[in-house]
């Protein structure tokens, strides 16, 4: 059982014009097995609080704690994060030139388990990772991310996240870019990662759709780098219709 | 007997070919005063092929030079390591050649001549080891329709001196690829040069080279475009990292009046791994004809990206592992293409070694 609590986490990004404040004032507590969804306008912020905890070093903590299970995460680098149990799924996932996908998630197995993985069992490993999802074998050949269409990227992404185990994944616009077949696909990959590890999710999306795969225990409502409201999933259904009119500009 | 000539042409340093190079460090080399040893360290490892023949014999140089260097050594050394592949025959192993007993305390002037007869096919690798003070005039003449592939690797001890002109003559219809990797010695300097002298032929120049604190390596490049049709790209890459870690990369390229449907394109790009390190690189594009297929150069030198290694590391992969996986990757492109597992990952290893030791 985890927990990863987000106290009035406030962020800025540097720019030329100096530093402007994004978040300003986020809680939020993820719990083992449980679904948050957080919908809100485009430009609001919610990359920015995925980015924030992962440790993009883009960002700046202004105030306010993120800790797991009551270790200080705002402490800890990038990859002592993920070794804590935090993963990411993001929206733009980076290439990484001449770096195949398969000596890519070899390495990182190896730092998230802290040895390296049998070799033999290991290539099954990522096979079936892989077919789960639907993507050809070949794919641990060619480069990370490089030459991948959107939604392959989304994939692949989520094939990390039924590779590497972690304890809470928050999960930005995973669905931006699947076609119907591929976000069943991806939704039953996040599915099966909730059951088998109870991870807990904060899942980032535009729509409703995604939705009916993944059950949401809460929604939350984002607007101007702040959670403006909370509700069930019905919530969600609510904005679909009647979109953010009522929580921008205020 | 050339005493007259080299002293007369000692360079200062102010001459376009060595603007960049730390001449005193070349020990001598380039002012005729180092002392004269004479070995000769080339030799060939392993067992050769019929059809391959590896001799010292006394040959007049194919194509004219105007460098100093070069010239020094013409006029010092009379013999020639020969390496000849047979006309028609096609060597499926590679044939390696290899340096002993070469020496620090006095110079080695080297003339080497790799020729393959017509429809030859051959790849050829050359490692550069050990401790030298080495100058090298190394050419290459491909007769009409051979293919050569020619893999240098310059894996020198931190203390030596090579300084070299490898330059290829392209007849008619031939293919020369090469890979020249330098990732060891105190000072290189390596003249890749290309000389089409008849139509269809074509040239792949491939390099890496990866410079530590205080270490100085120049590739400067010459194609020569003198006859229409022919074909070239070259792709350099370089890293480097620690304090006057310093390399240079010139791409000459002339297409000249004659050389109409000529298709080129080279490229350079340099990854500065620390501070106080410095990377030069100066296409050079001449164009005397419109009437070609394309002509283009490229050049870039970054940093590591910050975006790449932060999508490593938030999959628990470590900030130096995450580095040497990009640097690894940076290099794939062009080592993968020497083919060979053990040469792939001994340079792999290497690389990794230096990027250790330099802390970046
Ligand atoms: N370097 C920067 N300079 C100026 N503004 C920035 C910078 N980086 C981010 N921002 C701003 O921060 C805000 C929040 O961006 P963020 O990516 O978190 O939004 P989002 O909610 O994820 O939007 P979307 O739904 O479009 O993905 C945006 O208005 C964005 O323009
Ligand atoms: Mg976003």
């Amino acid at each position: 059982m985890s927990t990863l609590e987000i106290r009035d986490l406030k962020v800025s990004v540097d720019t030329d014009a100096g530093a402007v404040e994004i978040l300003k004032g986020v809680d939020l507590t993820i719990k083992s097995g449980q679904t948050h969804a957080i919908m809100g306008p485009n430009g609001s912020g919610k990359s920015t609080l995925a980015y924030s905890i992962a440790g993009h070093p883009k960002y700046t903590i202004v105030g306010g704690s993120v800790t797991l299970d009551g270790a200080d995460v705002l402490d800890m680098t990038v990859d002592e994060r993920a070794k804590a149990g935090l993963f990411l799924a993001m929206q733009y996932p980076v290439e990484v030139p001449g770096v195949s996908v398969s000596n890519f998630l070899r390495t990182a197995a190896t730092a998230l388990r802290g040895e390296a993985p049998k070799l033999r069992t290991w290539t099954g490993e990522v096979k079936d990772a892989m077919q789960a999802l639907n993507m050809d074998p070949a794919f641990a050949f060619r480069n990370v991310n490089e030459g991948f269409s959107g939604g392959e990227k989304k994939r692949h992404e989520i094939m990390q996240l039924e590779l590497l185990k972690p304890k809470i994944a928050i999960l930005d616009e995973t669905d931006s870019g699947l076609d119907v077949d591929a976000l069943r696909i991806v939704s039953e990959g996040v599915n099966r990662a909730k059951d088998k590890n109870n991870l807990g999710v904060v899942l980032i999306t535009h729509y409703t759709r995604i939705l009916q795969y993944i059950k949401p225990d809460f929604v939350h409502v984002f607007s101007n780098g702040r959670i403006v409201e909370e509700g069930g999933a019905d919530l969600a259904d609510k904005l679909e219709t009647k979109g953010y009119a009522d929580y921008v500009s205020n | 007997m050339s005493l007259l000539a080299t002293n007369y042409l000692t360079p200062t340093g102010r001459e376009e070919a060595w603007r960049f190079t730390p001449l005193k460090r070349l020990r001598g080399l380039h002012d005729g005063l180092a002392s004269l040893g004479n070995h000769t360290s080339l030799y060939s490892r392993g067992n050769l092929a019929t059809g391959v023949s590896f001799s010292l014999e006394s040959l007049e140089p194919l194509a004219s030079s105007d460098d100093v260097i070069i010239e020094r050594i013409r006029g010092i050394s009379p013999q020639v390591s020969h390496l000849h592949i047979a006309a028609n025959s096609e060597i499926s192993e590679p044939i390696l050649l290899g340096r002993r007993g070469a020496a620090l305390d006095s110079a080695e002037h080297s003339r080497v001549r790799i020729s393959l007869g017509a429809h030859a096919v051959a790849t050829v690798i050359m490692e550069n080891t050990g401790a030298c003070l080495l100058a090298e005039d190394l050419e290459i003449a491909l007769a009409p329709g051979s293919r050569l592939s020619f893999i240098t690797l310059q894996e020198f001890e931190s203390t030596s001196v090579y300084t070299a002109r490898h330059h290829a003559v392209i007849d008619k219809d031939a293919q020369f690829k090469s890979i020249t990797i330098t990732v060891g010695g105190d000072l290189v300097r390596i003249l890749p040069t290309v000389e089409f002298i008849s139509p269809g032929g074509s040239a792949e120049l491939l390099g890496v080279y990866f410079a530590t604190a205080g270490q100085f390596f120049e590739h400067r490049i010459h194609v020569d475009h003198a006859v229409p049709h022919a074909k070239s790209r070259v792709n350099f890459k370089g890293a480097l990292t620690g304090r006057d870690a310093h390399t240079v990369w010139i791409g000459d390229v002339l297409i000249r009046a004659a050389a109409e449907g000529t298709d080129t394109y080279e490229l350079n790009r340099n990854l500065l791994l620390s501070d106080g390190a410095r990377a030069d690189s100066v296409p050079n594009l001449e164009i005397e004809t419109g009437e070609i297929i394309g002509a283009g150069h490229a050049s870039t030198t970054g940093r590591f990206d910050d975006e790449q290694l932060f999508y490593l590391m938030s999959r628990g992969i470590s900030l130096e592992d995450a580095k040497r996986l990009v640097v690894r990757g940076f290099f794939n492109e062009i080592i993968t293409e020497i083919g060979i597992e053990e040469i792939i990952n001994r340079l792999m290893v290497r690389i990794d070694t230096e990027l250790e030791k330099a802390g970046a």
